[in-house]
């Protein structure tokens, strides 16, 4: 599948919620109470996303192609087959690597301004 | 508990639930594992009704948008389909957005007083008269008697000289008790309302005006109150302004003074004048009032067995009274009627949506076979039906708005409402719930019916969809139901044009073209005078038949179907029993001429009947019928039976006989006429003198006016002069408000007539185009064109055929409903039916023409490689 830098773009800025999942797939395939558990654990439960924001999310991502069911299953100790897993799409690495970017360059603007803290 | 939780699931689109359902509910249960105390599950609950609750109605939305997305493409691929659609739907929307509106104001709204469902209105009844204005001592005993109501009170209506800053006016307002207000539960915009002392006889004359007269002739001047005004010849003490909505009795009362009974008059139990409202007690029926109310007037029967024979009391909701039957079953009808045309608009739509959806069917199957489900497929089909009617009803709200003034003509001006309003929360509320209602049932049945079939055969090659099948059965079962509510319209538009012209051909008695009428108001007490009244009448009509054009002139105390007018009780010597009725006026000689009605025997009034010559009567034929059937009447003596009024006991010989003239109205009933000789009229009140003046012109009466005009203000320059019209127009408006009703049904049935032959059309022309190659091989087989003719045209007729049998069996009924609309006429009238019958038939012709012939070009060899 291939896409363009114009399809990144069309897509940014990601909604909040659409990062955070990104990132939560993005080493390994979840089910949806696992990426809410790790968006939770990655945030210091600052950031607890609710069921319904989940899938809205994850169905418009499928739409957006950025994510997709994951067809390999996880390690048999760990897999509760009856649920649906997901993983993210080369696209959606590009989409979430292009957010980044697009967060660490603003975070450097106000750094030249001294409004964000320097790197500790 | 996981019950629960997936019946909240259930507010999500069942796509939505059908992929995530299992996981949403998945981590419910784990959230629900790890909440420790009941505090905390109820927390849980709260917070994911609310989480549900909101992206529920966010998925939805984004559906919608996609949908929307959807059906702006296909719509604007077929924009002659979109644009007819659009323009049909409009045309039903507005008609009954509307009618309704009209409806809703007159029929409908509660009136705006507060309370208003125990506002009564009083009449005495005989058993030949229903309704009958009240006497005032029967008033007075009826509000004495009565437990029933909270307060009563008495109004009549009234009319006085204002004497403004240019030409006097004569204004129209009412004289009422001081319980009036209070009824209606109103309080004045500014100043006060009348009290008991204002209604002595000696006290200071007060006024309350209306809102739109202040602010016609006071320009709206906030220190009015206090002011001494003019009306008629007394100094008048404006004490109020009442609020600018309110109206009561009629929308064109300027104003209120007090109901103060002097003289003999207010003793008089058989002088009937007066109107009645009242507030019932709180808990207390009609049904109870109307029961008092009777044994109150059986009492005064048996105490005045004369005066008060048979006599009973009527007690009607206000609104229901105010409102006429006519008026009534006029607005019914039309709504009725733009109900009809709704319906076929949604038939003919619904139509056209299943031939569209039918040429979609493949495109359809497509997107079931990629995983749309069937509700999203009908979603889909109902967001375009509904995008259609939504664009459908703005355009019909513009052309209900647009179309309004046209048809508040229908409101009858006396009602006591004010502007009809263009476009309020209900009338809004209404066009929004028809437009919705319009989308879904014109949208529902296309879209169950395709998705029902998508992915089943839609794919398959040379697969005929819809030839003799379901779909095809119920788009004929349209075509029937579009031509049976057609032909209701127009056997409807048939019965009310032939009522319109045997009303229109119903002789008012009188001549009334090229006759010019002209309301003067002899103000008192000046005209109180006989001297001053003669001198006037001397100067006015000497002139104005001396005009260029003028023919003949002459004056009456009220013109045929003006709507005033006294009916008095007749006696005549040697004859027994109740008194009958007549109605009495005075007028000038000449008057007879003008109008056209003919002198039959004996002679006109003349200058020469004064007071002190024998006294005389000018009767109509239909009197002279009654009292003195197969004699000569010439010569006969009667008098009215009034007690103690002298005037109306003078003997009064007959001098001649006149035709009958209908001067309620072309289709009320009338009494026997009496005319009086003008200058046999006493000194006193001027309400019987003759003020209407008629003129007779051999050329455009409206050229006339000026100089008329001219000739009255030389005579007295303070004479206000009001009404200005043609005889021919007061005639025509009595069936104005017919005609115009007339004009919309006919309209709605035409459109109507247009929109079911489109159905047939379309409907025809897709079947022939799905049986082409049935027509081909009938071609080959050697079959003629009009053999191919007539199997289409028969197809046609079948369906037009059941449609004018289920029409006409339900016109029988909506004739027999809109009766009172009839003027006699039959509901089951022949010509009307057949006229429908021959034109619905003509329409199946005309729809189905093109089709057949379509059918007999069908190329047999082209069948025969294709298949």
């Amino acid at each position: 599948m291939s896409f363009s830098q114009s399809d990144i773009d069309e897509l940014l800025p990601l909604p909040p919620a659409t990062f955070h999942i990104l990132i939560a797939v993005a080493d390994e395939s979840r089910h949806g109470y696992a990426i809410i558990q790790d968006i939770a654990a990655r945030t210091n439960g600052e950031l607890q996303m609710s069921a319904g924001t989940l899938y809205r999310s994850i169905q418009r991502m499928q739409e957006q192609g950025l994510i997709v069911e994951s067809r390999r299953r996880p390690d048999p100790e760990d897999d509760d087959e009856r649920r649906r897993y997901y993983d993210i799409t080369p696209f959606g690495t590009a989409v979430a690597r292009g957010e980044a970017r697009r967060l660490s360059d603003l975070v450097r603007l106000a750094r030249a301004r001294g409004i964000a803290p320097e790197r500790p | 508990m996981m019950r629960l939780h997936s019946l909240l699931l259930y507010l999500y689109p069942s796509s939505f639930r059908a992929e995530y359902a299992a996981e949403l509910a998945h981590v419910f249960h784990k959230r629900r594992e790890q909440a420790s105390n009941p505090i905390e599950v109820a927390f849980l609950w709260i917070r994911e009704f609310f989480d549900v609750l909101f992206n529920a109605a966010r998925v939805h939305w984004d559906i919608l948008r996609q949908d929307l997305r959807y059906t702006g493409r296909t719509l604007a691929r077929a924009p002659g389909f979109t644009l007819t659609a659009v323009l049909i739907t409009g045309l039903g929307i507005g008609a009954n957005t509307a009618t309704f509106s009209i409806t809703d104001h007159v029929l409908l709204r509660p009136l705006p007083f507060a309370e208003p469902e125990r506002l009564v209105q009083i009449w005495q009844r005989t058993p030949s008269y229903p309704q009958i204005e009240l006497s005032p001592p029967n008033f007075d005993d009826w509000r004495k008697s009565s437990t029933s109501f909270e307060l009563m009170s008495a109004y009549s209506s009234d009319a006085v000289t204002f004497a403004g800053n240019d030409q006097p006016k004569r204004l129209e307002g009412a004289s009422i008790t001081p319980e009036f207000f209070g009824i209606l539960r109103v309080q004045p915009a500014m100043g006060r309302l009348f009290q008991q002392d204002d209604m002595r006889e000696e006290a200071n004359k007060t006024v309350i005006l209306s809102y739109a007269f202040w602010q016609s002739a006071f320009g709206g001047n906030s220190d009015i109150l206090g002011r001494q005004t003019r009306l008629n010849d007394d100094q008048y003490t404006v004490i109020g302004i009442m609020p600018q909505d309110f109206f009561f009795p009629a929308r064109g009362t300027q104003f209120w003074r007090p109901l103060i009974l002097t003289g003999p008059a207010r003793y008089i139990r058989d002088n009937y004048y007066l109107n009645a409202i009242a507030r019932l007690k709180p808990g207390v029926s009609l049904e109870k009032a109307r029961a008092e109310m009777n044994l109150i007037a059986e009492q005064l029967e048996r105490q005045y067995p004369r005066e008060n024979a048979q006599l009973r009391a009527a007690v009607e909701p206000l609104h229901e009274d105010l409102i006429p039957v006519q008026t009534r079953s006029l607005l019914w009808t039309l709504f009725g009627a733009s109900v009809c045309v709704l319906l076929i608009t949604c038939t003919n739509l619904a139509n056209l949506l299943l031939a569209k959806a039918m040429g979609r069917s493949k495109e359809l199957t497509v997107r079931a076979a990629i995983g749309a489900g069937r509700e999203r497929l009908v979603r889909q089909l109902l967001t375009e039906s509904m995008a259609l009617s939504v664009a459908g009803g703005l355009v019909g709200v513009v052309m209900a708005v647009v179309c309004l003034p046209v048809l508040a003509q229908l409101v009858p001006q006396r009602l006591p409402l004010g502007d009809v309003t263009v476009l309020d929360h209900r009338v809004l509320g209404f066009a929004f719930l028809v437009t919705l209602a319009t989308g879904l049932a014109f949208g529902v049945l296309p879209a169950l019916r395709m998705c029902s079939r998508a992915g089943h055969d839609g794919l398959r090659e040379g697969s005929r969809t819809g030839v003799g099948g379901r779909r095809e059965r119920l788009r004929s079962m349209l075509v029937v139901a579009e031509v049976a509510a057609s032909v209701v319209l127009l056997v409807s538009s048939g019965l009310l044009i032939r009522a319109l012209w045997r009303v229109q051909a119903i002789d008012p008695g009188f001549r009334p073209d090229s006759v010019l009428s002209i309301q003067t108001w002899l103000p008192t007490p000046r005209y109180e005078s006989r001297t001053n009244r003669d001198r006037f009448y001397l100067e006015v009509l000497s002139k104005v038949r001396t005009l260029p054009g003028v023919s003949t002139a002459g004056m009456i105390s009220f013109a045929p179907m003006t709507g005033g007018g006294g009916i008095w009780p007749v006696a005549v010597p040697g004859q027994t029993g109740t008194p009958e009725t007549g109605a009495m006026r005075f007028v000038t000689p000449g008057y007879f001429e003008t109008i056209g009605t003919p002198l039959i025997r004996g002679r006109d009034i003349s200058d020469s009947d004064i007071t002190d010559s024998p006294q005389v009567a000018v009767i109509s034929e239909s009197f002279a019928r009654r009292y003195w059937p197969n004699q000569d009447p010439i010569g006969q003596t009667f008098h009215f039976a009034f007690d103690n009024f002298p005037f109306a006991q003078l003997d009064r010989t007959v001098v001649g006989v006149v035709g009958d003239v209908r001067f309620r109205g072309l289709e009320r009933r009338y009494e026997p006429q009496v005319y009086l000789a003008y200058r046999q009229l006493e000194d006193g009140p001027t309400y019987y003198a003759p003020k209407d003046l008629v003129v007779r012109t051999s050329m455009d009466p409206a050229q006339l006016v000026a100089s008329v005009r001219a000739v009255i203000q030389q005579a007295d320059p303070e004479m206000p002069i009001s009404a200005v019209r043609t005889l021919r127009e007061i005639v025509d408006l009595q069936t104005a408000p017919r005609s115009m009703q007339l004009r919309l049904v006919v309209a709605f049935a035409a459109l109507s007539l247009l929109l079911a032959g489109l159905g047939i059309h379309g409907l025809l022309s897709f079947a022939v185009g799905q049986r082409k190659p049935e027509f081909g091989l009938r071609i080959a087989l050697g079959a003629q064109s009009r053999d191919i003719i007539s199997v289409v045209l028969r197809e046609a007729l079948l369906l037009t055929g059941i449609g004018i049998i289920t029409g006409l069996i339900v016109s029988h009924y909506v004739g027999r409903w809109m009766e009172s609309l009839l003027a006699g006429v039959s509901a089951s009238d022949p010509p009307s039916l057949v006229v429908t019958i021959v034109v619905a038939l003509a329409m199946t012709v005309s729809g189905s023409l093109l089709p057949a012939l379509r059918a007999t070009r069908a190329d047999p060899t082209a069948v025969i490689r294709g298949e």
